[in-house]
C-alpha cells in the first residue's frame, strides 16, 4: 500500500505515547480538545480543595495535639457546620456538572456522516472494510492490518506500534467508524482522537470521527482478547479529502 | 487504467437506530433492499439505495452469510 504521506514529509507528525509520559497525547478532534479542557478544568478544583482540607487538617492536628489539651472537647455535632460541609461539596460537584455533562452529550452526537469505514478486530489484527464505494467487478476495498514485527522495523518506526496496511481517513470530513470483532472482543482505541471502541462479536458499534488535522496516529486494542493482545497495534493515517479519494480510487483500481 | 468516479457518500443517519448499537440497522437496510427488489426488481434505482446503504453497513462477512442462506432457503428473517 501506497501511504500518501510519504511523498509529503514535511507534514508527517507522530500522535504515538512517549517514554514516561503521563499526560495526553495532542488531540486531534474537537472532543479530544474538549476533554482536555474539561480535565484542566477539574484540576483547579481538584487543587483548591485539596490544599483546603489539607490544610484544615493539619492546623486540627497542631492545635488540638493532646498535651496542649489535657481535657477533650465534648462536642459531638452542630447542625450549621454540618449543613456547610455538605451543601458546600454538592454545589461544587454540580458546578463541575455543567461542562462535564455537555461534553458526554457532544461525544454521543451522530452528525450524518460522509464516510462509512468498518473495523474488525481479529485475534490478532484489525481489518478494514471501505464498502461506500465499489469498482466495475463490484468488489469494495478490504484489507488486514498486521503488526510490523521489531525484526522488520526501519529507523524512525516505532516498535509494536507501526502496522503493514494503515487505515486511511479524510481531515475535516464526518466519519462513521463501525467496529466490530470476527471472534473474540477487542477494543479500538486511538488516544488523539478520544476514541474507544469495544468491538464485539455479532454487533455492530458505531463511533464518530472529525479530525482536524493531516497525521498519523497510533493506538492499541483496548480489550484484552488473548496471547497476542498487545501486538494487534492501529494506525490511522489522516489526510486531505482530495488525497483519500485518489487512495481509494487507486485502490479500487489495484 | 479505469475510470472509477468516487462520490463521497455513505448511508445516512437513520432516527429509527439513535444508539451507538447499529446491528439492526444494516439488518433492516438488508431487508429492505430484498422486499424493494422483490417488488421493484434488482436493478432498480429506488433499491439500488437500500444495497449501496447495507453494504455501508453490514460487514462483508454477514452479507455473504445471508446471501448464502437466502440461497439455501434457511434465511431467518422474511423472505
Ligand atoms: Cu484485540
Amino acid at each position: 500500500m501506497n501511504n500518501i504521506l510519504n511523498f509529503y514529509p514535511a507534514v508527517i507528525t507522530t500522535d504515538v505515547a512517549e517514554n514516561w509520559q503521563i499526560g495526553f497525547q495532542d488531540p486531534a478532534t474537537p472532543i479530544m480538545e474538549g476533554i482536555i479542557n474539561l480535565h484542566y478544568d477539574l484540576m483547579f478544583f481538584i487543587c483548591v480543595i485539596s490544599v483546603f482540607v489539607s490544610w484544615m487538617l493539619g492546623r486540627t492536628l497542631w492545635h488540638f495535639e493532646q498535651n496542649q489539651n489535657k481535657i477533650p472537647s465534648s462536642l459531638t455535632h452542630g447542625t450549621l457546620i454540618e449543613m456547610i460541609w455538605t451543601v458546600t461539596p454538592a454545589f461544587i460537584l454540580l458546578i463541575i456538572a455543567v461542562p462535564s455533562f455537555s461534553l458526554l452529550y457532544a461525544m454521543d452526537e451522530i452528525i450524518s456522516p460522509a464516510i462509512t469505514i468498518k473495523t474488525l478486530g481479529h485475534q490478532w489484527y484489525w481489518s478494514y472494510e471501505y464498502s461506500d464505494y465499489l469498482n466495475e467487478d463490484d468488489d469494495s476495498i478490504n484489507y488486514d492490518s498486521y503488526m510490523i514485527p521489531e525484526e522488520d522495523l526501519e529507523i524512525g518506526q516505532f516498535r509494536l506500534l507501526e502496522v503493514d496496511n494503515r487505515m486511511v481517513i479524510p481531515i475535516n470530513t464526518h466519519i462513521r467508524v463501525i467496529v466490530t470483532a470476527a471472534d473474540v472482543l477487542h477494543s479500538w482505541a486511538v488516544p488523539s482522537f478520544r476514541s474507544k471502541c469495544d468491538a464485539i462479536p455479532g454487533r455492530l458499534n458505531q463511533t464518530s470521527l472529525f479530525i482536524k488535522r493531516e497525521g498519523v496516529y497510533y493506538g492499541q486494542c483496548s480489550e484484552i482478547c488473548g496471547i497476542n493482545h498487545g501486538f494487534m497495534p492501529i494506525v490511522v493515517e489522516a489526510t486531505s479529502l482530495p488525497n483519500y479519494v485518489s487512495w481509494i480510487s487507486n485502490k479500487l483500481n489495484e | 487504467m479505469s475510470e472509477v468516479t468516487i462520490q463521497v457518500r455513505t448511508a445516512p443517519r437513520d432516527r429509527r437506530f439513535p444508539t451507538t448499537n447499529q446491528t439492526k440497522h444494516c439488518w433492516a437496510r438488508y431487508l429492505e433492499f430484498h422486499a424493494c427488489s422483490k417488488v421493484k426488481g434488482d436493478d432498480d434505482p429506488e433499491c439500488e439505495k437500500f444495497k449501496r446503504w447495507y453494504l455501508s453497513l453490514c460487514p462483508e462477512e454477514w452479507v455473504e452469510n445471508w446471501d448464502t442462506l437466502k440461497e439455501e432457503g434457511r434465511f431467518p428473517g422474511p423472505e
